[in-house]
C-alpha cells in the first residue's frame, strides 16, 4: 500500500494511504480529543470534537472521518479549536442530566475526561435539565437516557458487531433518544441478545451493568476491538 | 415511438385546438379557494350555450398571481379574470358572446407579469398537467429525442457545462460540472434523483413546477440520466404535496404507455425507469446525504462528505441528485441551445430564478426573473410594494439559511454572489417581504425555532446549539437578555456555523447574523441596562478551576 506524507502539528510523518488523520496522529503520539470514535467501529463524524483545521481548506473537518493526503498541513491544537471544544462540551453539559458525583461512570467517564483534560471547568450556559427517564427493564443492564450524549456509539456496536440491531436513534433534535426494538422497554426487546456490546461501548454512565454502584462502572472496550480485529485480519491479540 | 409518432401526436394535438381557450388554474393555491368547482361551472356554461366546438376549457397549472385566485385566463382576447367564483364564472362565458363578465378583471399587462421572463414555468398556466399530449404540443420532449439521436452522453455533459446552469437547491454549485462528474465515475449502476422535498417555510417553486409542468421533470431527469449513464431515477417529494405526487404518477404512467420511459426509448439503446419516494417528513431529509439514505429505507441523518454522492451515493453507487427547478431547465436549455440560455443573467449566474413571493406586499406568487434582476423590481413594482400605508423594511431570502437584506440594499441584483455578500443566500427561492410592523430579533427567533425543531440531532453543535441560541433569542425579545447574553449568542453563532455536520447547522445562525449586522440597535434595544455587575464582568478575574 502507498504511503502519504503529511505534517500534523509541524510534525513530518508518513500515513498509510486510507488512513484516517486521527489514526495518523495517534501514531505519531499525537491525542486528539474524540466522543463519537471507538476502536473497532466505524466512524460516523458525528461529536465534532476531532475537528482539525487542513491548510487550503476554508472548513474544519473531522479527525476520525478524513482521509491522508500527500502534503496536508493539520493544525490539531489551535487557540480556535481548543475553544470551540470547550464550548461543544459546555453544550454536552447543559443539554441533559450530567452530575457527577452520583453517576456509576464517575472516575471512567470519557464526557468527564474530556472535561478536565480541555479544561472545561464551568458551563455558562442555561441547565436544561430535562426529564427523561430511566429504563431498568433488562435483566442485566440499565439505561440513564439522563446521562447520554447520543455518540451513538452503542447503536453502532449493536448493528455492525452484535448484528442484533436492537438499539437505534429515535426523534430528532432536542427529542433525539435511544430506543430498543420498536421503542419499546428494553427487557422486552425481542431482538437483544444480552451481549452488552452496547454497555462497553457507552462513553458516559447512560448504559451500565444493573447493580454498579456510583463509580463502578468500569468497561473492558478492548473487547469490541479485540472482537473486530479478530474477525476481520483474524488476529486474535491479547495484552 | 418514433420522431414521427412524437411529432404526429402534437399536430392532432395543435389542430383539435379550439378558437378560444378558457385557461383555468388548477394548482394547489387557487384550488385551495374553488378552482375545480369554478372549472365545473365553466364547461357547463359552455355546453349550456352551445359553444362546445368553439371553447375549449383548460385546465393548468400554476399561472403565478396566486393572491388573486381563482385565476383564468381567456385566449386570445387576454383577458384576466380573477377571485372567480362558481357564481360569476358563468358570466365569462357570456362575456366571450358579446355580454359583460361579473367576474372582477386583472390586469394581465401589469408588471408582475411583464418582468417576467419564463424559462422553467414556460408551460406553467399553459399545459394541462393531467394530459402528456398537451404537453408534447409545446416541443415536449423533443429535446429527449434531440439529444438521443445527436448527442453522445460526453456532448450533453458539455451542453450543461456551457450553458452555466448552477443548482436551484440552494448552493448554487455548477450543474454541469455535477453531470460531468457522476460521467466519470465508474459503476455498473448509477442513479439520478430529483430532490423535490421543499422544506423551507414559505418556499412553493418546486411545488408549483411538478403540479404545473410534471412532464418537464421527467424529460428533464431522463437527459440527466443519458448524459451521466444511470437507467433509474427517483422523485422524492415530500408527503405534504399530495396533488404533486398524483400529478406526477399520472405523467409517470403516460409517458411509460407511450414509450418515453421505460425500455429502450426512441428506438434506442437507452433505457430509463422513474419511481416515486414520498418524503420522511423532515426538512433534514432535502440535504442529500440524508435524503438518499431516506430513499435506501434508513433513518434520514446526513453523513460527512466526501464521498461525495456524484462518487458514492444510492446504495454507494454515483448518484446524481438536482433540484426540481435546475431538472426544469433542462429540456429549454436542449431545445434552444446552451448559448441561447447563458445569455440570460449575469456573468456568474445564469439563466432565471423562480422565487416564490409572499409576506407583507401587494401582489404574492410565483415570479420568475433573470437572474441579477435588482430585489427592487421583485418587491416594488412586481410586487407592488408594501400594502396600504406600509414600507419595506428588509427582503428575507433563503429562508431559515438565509439572511434579511435592508431596504437601503433593494438595489442589490439577484445573483448567487451579491446575495452571498451581503450574508444572505440565494438559496432555493422563497423571498418574504417584510414592513416596518417587523421586529427583527422575532423573525431570527422565529427561523432559529424552526432549525431548533428540524435539527436531526446528530451533531453536538446543531442539536444543543440551536436550542442554546433559540433560548437566548427569546430572552431578549422578551426584555430579558443582558449584554453577556449577546455576546454568548454570537460565540454561539460562530460555533454552530463553523462545526457542524451539515448545511442545516452550518447555515442555522445566518438569519441570527444577518439581523445582527443589519438591525444590531434593535437587540441592543431590548436587553436590560446594564447594572455595575454586568460593567465589572469583563475586567474581573474568570472563575478558576475547581475540579
Ligand atoms: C438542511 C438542508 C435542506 C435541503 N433541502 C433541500 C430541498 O428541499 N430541495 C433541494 O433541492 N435541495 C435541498 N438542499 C440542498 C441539497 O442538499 C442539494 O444540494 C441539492 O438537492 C442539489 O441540487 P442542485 O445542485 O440542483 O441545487 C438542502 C440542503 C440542506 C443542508
Ligand atoms: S447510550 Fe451511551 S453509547 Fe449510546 S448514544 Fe447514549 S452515550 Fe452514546
Ligand atoms: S448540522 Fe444539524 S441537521 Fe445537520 S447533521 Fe448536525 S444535527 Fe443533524
Ligand atoms: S470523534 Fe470525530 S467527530 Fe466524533
Amino acid at each position: 500500500m502507498a504511503a502519504k506524507t503529511l505534517t500534523i502539528d509541524d510534525k513530518h510523518l508518513s500515513a498509510e494511504e486510507g488512513a484516517t488523520l486521527l489514526q495518523a496522529a495517534k501514531e505519531a503520539g499525537i491525542t486528539l480529543p474524540t466522543l463519537c470514535h471507538l476502536e473497532g467501529i466505524y466512524d460516523v463524524g458525528a461529536c465534532r470534537l476531532c475537528l482539525v483545521e487542513v491548510k487550503g481548506l476554508t472548513k474544519l473537518v473531522p479527525a476520525c472521518t478524513t482521509r491522508v493526503a500527500e502534503g496536508m498541513e493539520v493544525l490539531t491544537n489551535s487557540e480556535r479549536l481548543r475553544k470551540y471544544r470547550r464550548m461543544t462540551l459546555e453544550l454536552l453539559f447543559a443539554e441533559r442530566n450530567h452530575i457527577c458525583a452520583v453517576c456509576v461512570a464517575n472516575g471512567h467517564c470519557e464526557l468527564q475526561t474530556l472535561a478536565y483534560s480541555l479544561g472545561m471547568d464551568h458551563v455558562r450556559y442555561e441547565y436544561r435539565t430535562p426529564r427523561w427517564g430511566v429504563d431498568h427493564t433488562h435483566r442485566l443492564f440499565g439505561m440513564d437516557h439522563n446521562r447520554c450524549v447520543l455518540c451513538s456509539r452503542c447503536v453502532r456496536a449493536c448493528w455492525h458487531v452484535e448484528g442484533a440491531g436492537t438499539k437505534n436513534v429515535s426523534g430528532r433534535g432536542a427529542r433525539a433518544h435511544i430506543i430498543t426494538d420498536l421503542n419499546q422497554p428494553w427487557g422486552e426487546a425481542d431482538s437483544c441478545t444480552a451481549c452488552g456490546k452496547c454497555v462497553q461501548a457507552c462513553p458516559t454512565g447512560a448504559l451500565f451493568h444493573k447493580g454498579a454502584t456510583v463509580g463502578e462502572m468500569v468497561r473492558d472496550r478492548h473487547r469490541l476491538e479485540f472482537l473486530v480485529t479478530a474477525r476481520q485480519k483474524k488476529e486474535w491479540i491479547t495484552d | 415511438m418514433t420522431r414521427n409518432d412524437l411529432l404526429q401526436i402534437q399536430e392532432r394535438e395543435l389542430a383539435a385546438r379550439k378558437k378560444i381557450t378558457l385557461r383555468c388554474c388548477q394548482a394547489a393555491g387557487c384550488l385551495s379557494s374553488g378552482a375545480k368547482q369554478v372549472k365545473e361551472q365553466l364547461e357547463n356554461a359552455v355546453a349550456s350555450a352551445g359553444l362546445s366546438d368553439q371553447v375549449e376549457v383548460r385546465g393548468v397549472g400554476c399561472m403565478k398571481l396566486c393572491c388573486e385566485g381563482p385565476l383564468v385566463q381567456a385566449d386570445p382576447r387576454n383577458t384576466l379574470y380573477i377571485r372567480v367564483t362558481e357564481a360569476n364564472a358563468p358570466s365569462i362565458i357570456n362575456a366571450l358572446q358579446g355580454g359583460t363578465a361579473e367576474a372582477q378583471q386583472g390586469d394581465p399587462e401589469a408588471a408582475f407579469f411583464k418582468k417576467q421572463l419564463s424559462i422553467v414555468l414556460a408551460n406553467s398556466g399553459v399545459v394541462d398537467p393531467d394530459r402528456i399530449e398537451s404537453y408534447i404540443a409545446q416541443d415536449g420532449y423533443q429535446a429527449l429525442l434531440g439529444v438521443l439521436r445527436d448527442l453522445t452522453p460526453k456532448d450533453a455533459v458539455e451542453v450543461m457545462v456551457k450553458s452555466g446552469l448552477r443548482g436551484r437547491g440552494g448552493a448554487g454549485f455548477p450543474t454541469g460540472l455535477k453531470w460531468g462528474t457522476v460521467a466519470k465515475s465508474t459503476g455498473l449502476k448509477k442513479y439520478v434523483i430529483c430532490n423535490a422535498d421543499e422544506g423551507d417555510p414559505g418556499a412553493f417553486m418546486d411545488r408549483s413546477v411538478l403540479e404545473s409542468d410534471p412532464h418537464c421533470i421527467l424529460e428533464g431527469m431522463a437527459i440527466a440520466a443519458y448524459a451521466v449513464g444511470a437507467d433509474q431515477g427517483y422523485i422524492y417529494v415530500r408527503a405534504e404535496y399530495p396533488l404533486a405526487i398524483t400529478r406526477l404518477q399520472t405523467a409517470i404512467k403516460q409517458a411509460k404507455q407511450l414509450g418515453l420511459l421505460g425500455a429502450g426509448i426512441f428506438e434506442s439503446p437507452f433505457h430509463f425507469n422513474i419511481e416515486i419516494r414520498i418524503g420522511a417528513g423532515a426538512f433534514v431529509c432535502g440535504e442529500e446525504t440524508a435524503l438518499i439514505a431516506s430513499v435506501e429505507g434508513k433513518r434520514g441523518t446526513p453523513r460527512p462528505r466526501p464521498p461525495f454522492p456524484a462518487e458514492s451515493g444510492l446504495f454507494g453507487c454515483p448518484t446524481l441528485i438536482n433540484n426540481v427547478e435546475t431538472f426544469a431547465n433542462v429540456p429549454p436549455i436542449f431545445r434552444h441551445g446552451a448559448e441561447w440560455f447563458a445569455r440570460v443573467g449575469t456573468e456568474k449566474s445564469k439563466g432565471t430564478k423562480v422565487f416564490a413571493l409572499a409576506g407583507k406586499v401587494r401582489n404574492t406568487g410565483l415570479v420568475e426573473v433573470p437572474m441579477g434582476t435588482p430585489l427592487r423590481v421583485i418587491a416594488e413594482e412586481m410586487g407592488g410594494g408594501a400594502p396600504a400605508g406600509g414600507r419595506i423594511k428588509a427582503v428575507q431570502t433563503g429562508g431559515p439559511s438565509g439572511g434579511c437584506i435592508p431596504a437601503e440594499h433593494l438595489d442589490t441584483p439577484v445573483d448567487y454572489e451579491s446575495l452571498g455578500q451581503l450574508g444572505s443566500i440565494m438559496g432555493s427561492g422563497g423571498m418574504i417581504v417584510m414592513d416596518e410592523t417587523t421586529r427583527m430579533v422575532e423573525v431570527a427567533r422565529f427561523f432559529m425555532e424552526f432549525c431548533m425543531d428540524e435539527s436531526c440531532g446528530k451533531c453536538i453543535p446543531c442539536r444543543a446549539g440551536t436550542v442554546q441560541m433559540h433560548h437566548l433569542l427569546d430572552k431578549i425579545a422578551r426584555q430579558q437578555g443582558t449584554r453577556d447574553d449577546l455576546t454568548k449568542l454570537e460565540e454561539l453563532c460562530d460555533l454552530v456555523k463553523n462545526t457542524s455536520l451539515c448545511g442545516l447547522g452550518q447555515t442555522a445562525p445566518n438569519p441570527t447574523l444577518s439581523t445582527l449586522r443589519f438591525f444590531r440597535h434593535e437587540y441592543e434595544a431590548l436587553l436590560q441596562p446594564e447594572t455595575g455587575w454586568h460593567r465589572n464582568e469583563a475586567t474581573s478575574p474568570q472563575p478558576t478551576a475547581t475540579g
